[in-house]
């Protein structure tokens, strides 16, 4: 039993840093741009089917093949605001945002399942499938290097928004974008190169989530964009910090509930967010410390 | 004017219920009645969810909790008291009495909170419910629950369910009339409008938002029972379908979020245009590409839908391009979307 806890936290841990990652990229995109991206659950898996479309047919390694994924969702996303969000002006503006992304959504989905149809398929490569002994129980090395290169690019999106000219930019424009257009900031690029970066994170996402998941469909973002969605909402909209806490915090409760009845892990999981709720409504950092930081 | 105005809404309606009263008997054949029945549920669904979002301007993903769970009760009740034959019908306030309960708990937790938030605490609570139906086992797992057999004749078979749905979807509609012309409709928009001046203002925003909430959530949950006797089955993910959700928010926004007669017209655009879609492409990818479309095209270029704007242009045709009656200052918020379409003139 106490091995099984040891298991389940580790899992929780090493998971939760690639949902961290996903989260990161929404929460960003929300802070920025004050909107909801509904289509990230899509996206994530878009870019492990763009992962398992380069190794099947291509035979590229999944981690070479990050190098020609990350700037395509770069691509697929700054076009998704050009043609879409960039147009949305006005009071309903937040609604309007939520309703486009979901119908986004909707398309990529419904393309996916045109071109890859409805069965399950999974990334495979020799790391997914062999496992390293650790602490006395197997871990696929996946899950490892996973870790390690969603920490890698969160730090890297740390030092990109906290220590560069364009970070201090966009952080500017999440704190106010009139102030931000007066001192000369183009919020509309900022705007635009931002939704740009929350949505290539999702190439990384989905590669790992591919590998890792045991097995994925069209229709697995709409399990995906929930639980980003608790994740960013406990952590505290807009809140980079507290999406990485969220992410591990609900990932090692998720597993652990697992160990005792696998049916009922993700309810827990949705009822977690809403307690947390129920208690506070803002979520763990919410809008007051993403200022003061 | 006003009285001739009245007299040709009122003629308006008169003719609008004589033809949806003869259409079953004017297209007998069932699969096109099959067309009416989902158009008429959904134009109740629609006009339900608008009485609490479109008036409140909460935007709610989650209604197919209500929608799920009436479809779930009238099996739960049909399958453990061995209900059979016509008497199942007795059982659709029970339907709408599930539906309202389970809008008390859900909004007394949603409503706290607003905006971004409000929505995703709706597909939560939604996705919590998807997974119950898949879990428990008094809702049959996947596997779901089956209504039982009616026997009548396969000819006029889809007539009954045709005149309840269009009951259901006509009370709606008078319900949500009542409301929007009552104090309580007044209310529930000076939230939308502005939620802290509304208390500012003596409005006490949780009780009425949650009284919208519970009377949009037992009009779903009675629909959802119709619509469950007429499939004779439900599943957690045709129950709890995110489509659902989707397209009767799609529904409200084309016709005209906030108005009467847009939920209805939304319906009766897309319900039977998705149903064409689905009868003949086989794989329903198509169908959901241009739902996902359509919706784009009308957030981006008709934003206030059909009603409002198709309402604008026939005022300012009526006027000859002068202004309008009330120089917009102090003009009071436009009584849009006043029923059978008539233009905005007041």
């Amino acid at each position: 039993m106490a091995r099984q806890i040891y298991e389940a936290i580790a899992d929780g841990i090493l998971v939760g840093g690639v949902y961290a990652l996903m989260a990161v990229g929404l929460t960003l995109i929300f802070g920025v741009l004050d909107i909801i991206n509904i289509a990230q659950g899509v996206l994530v898996i878009l870019g492990a089917y763009l992962s398992y479309s380069l190794s099947t047919r291509a035979h590229i390694d999944l981690f070479v093949g990050l190098l020609i994924t990350i700037p395509a969702m770069f691509v697929i996303g700054t076009a998704v605001h050009w043609l879409f969000i960039r147009r949305l002006r006005g009071g309903e503006r937040t609604s309007m945002t939520l309703l486009v992304t979901y119908a986004v959504a909707l398309i990529i989905e419904g393309i996916l399942y045109a071109v890859y149809g409805p069965n399950y398929v999974e990334l495979n490569a020799s790391y997914v499938t062999s496992s390293v002994h650790l602490l006395g129980f197997y871990l696929p090395y996946i899950y490892i290097y996973g870790f390690i290169l969603a920490v890698v690019l969160v730090v890297a999106l740390y030092l990109l928004l906290y220590r560069s000219r364009f970070g201090r930019s966009v952080r500017a424009t999440m704190q106010d974008e009139t102030s931000a257009r007066l001192v000369g900031i183009d919020v509309n690029r900022v705007s635009a190169l931002t939704f740009g970066i929350g949505v290539a994170v999702t190439a990384v996402g989905g590669m790992v989530y591919g590998a890792t998941s045991g097995g994925f469909n069209p229709n697995s973002g709409y399990d995906l964009i929930s639980r980003l969605l608790a994740i960013i909402i406990l952590g505290g909209l807009g809140s980079i910090g507290g999406a990485l806490a969220a992410s591990v915090f609900m990932l090692t409760l998720e597993s652990l509930v697992d160990i005792w009845s696998p049916n009922w892990a993700i309810v827990v999981f949705y009822a977690a967010l809403v307690l947390v709720l129920v208690i506070r409504p803002t979520g763990f950092l919410g809008r007051k410390a993403v200022r003061a930081q | 004017m006003i009285g001739k105005d009245l007299l040709a809404k009122a003629g308006g309606l008169v003719l609008l219920a004589v033809a949806a009263i003869a259409f079953p008997y004017v297209f007998p054949n069932p699969l096109v009645t099959n067309y009416g029945v989902y158009a008429m549920i959904f134009v109740a669904v629609a006009s339900a969810w608008n009485i609490f979002s479109g008036y409140s301007g909460y935007i709610s993903l989650g209604n197919a909790v209500f929608f799920g769970s009436g479809a779930y009760a009238a099996g739960i009740a049909c399958r453990d008291w061995k209900i059979q034959g016509d008497a199942i019908f007795a059982l659709l306030p029970l339907a709408a009495a599930v539906g309202g309960a389970i809008a008390v708990p859900f909004g007394l937790i949603a409503l706290r909170v607003r905006r971004h938030t409000f929505i995703v605490i709706t597909i939560a609570v939604f996705f919590i419910f998807q997974l119950m139906a898949y879990n428990f086992a008094f809702t049959g797992g996947s596997t779901g629950v089956a209504a039982p057999f009616i026997t009548w004749p396969a000819q006029t078979y889809n007539n009954p369910f045709y005149f309840m749905a269009l009951a259901t979807a006509a009370g709606t509609i008078a319900v949500s009339w009542l409301i929007r012309r009552s104090r309580f409709g007044l209310r529930l928009r000076a939230i939308r409008d502005d939620e802290d001046r509304a208390r500012g203002l003596g409005v006490k925003p949780m009780r009425v938002k949650l009284s919208a909430f519970v009377i949009s959530g037992a009009i779903t949950g009675l629909a959802g029972a119709i619509w469950f006797y007429y499939l004779t089955q439900v599943q957690p993910p045709s129950g709890f379908d995110p489509l659902f959700d989707l397209t009767v928010v799609l529904m409200a926004f084309l016709g005209g979020f906030g108005t009467i007669s847009g939920p209805v017209l939304g319906a009766l655009i897309i319900e039977p245009g998705q149903l064409w879609l689905t009868a003949h492409y086989t794989n329903g990818y198509l169908a959901q590409i241009l739902l996902g479309a359509l919706f784009l095209v009308v957030v981006l270029f008709l934003p206030r839908g059909i009603i409002p704007t198709g309402g604008e242009l026939i005022t300012r045709l009526r006027t000859r391009g002068r202004p309008a009656v009330l120089p917009p200052a102090a003009a009071p918020r436009r009584e849009q979307g006043t029923p059978a379409g008539s233009g905005g003139a007041r």
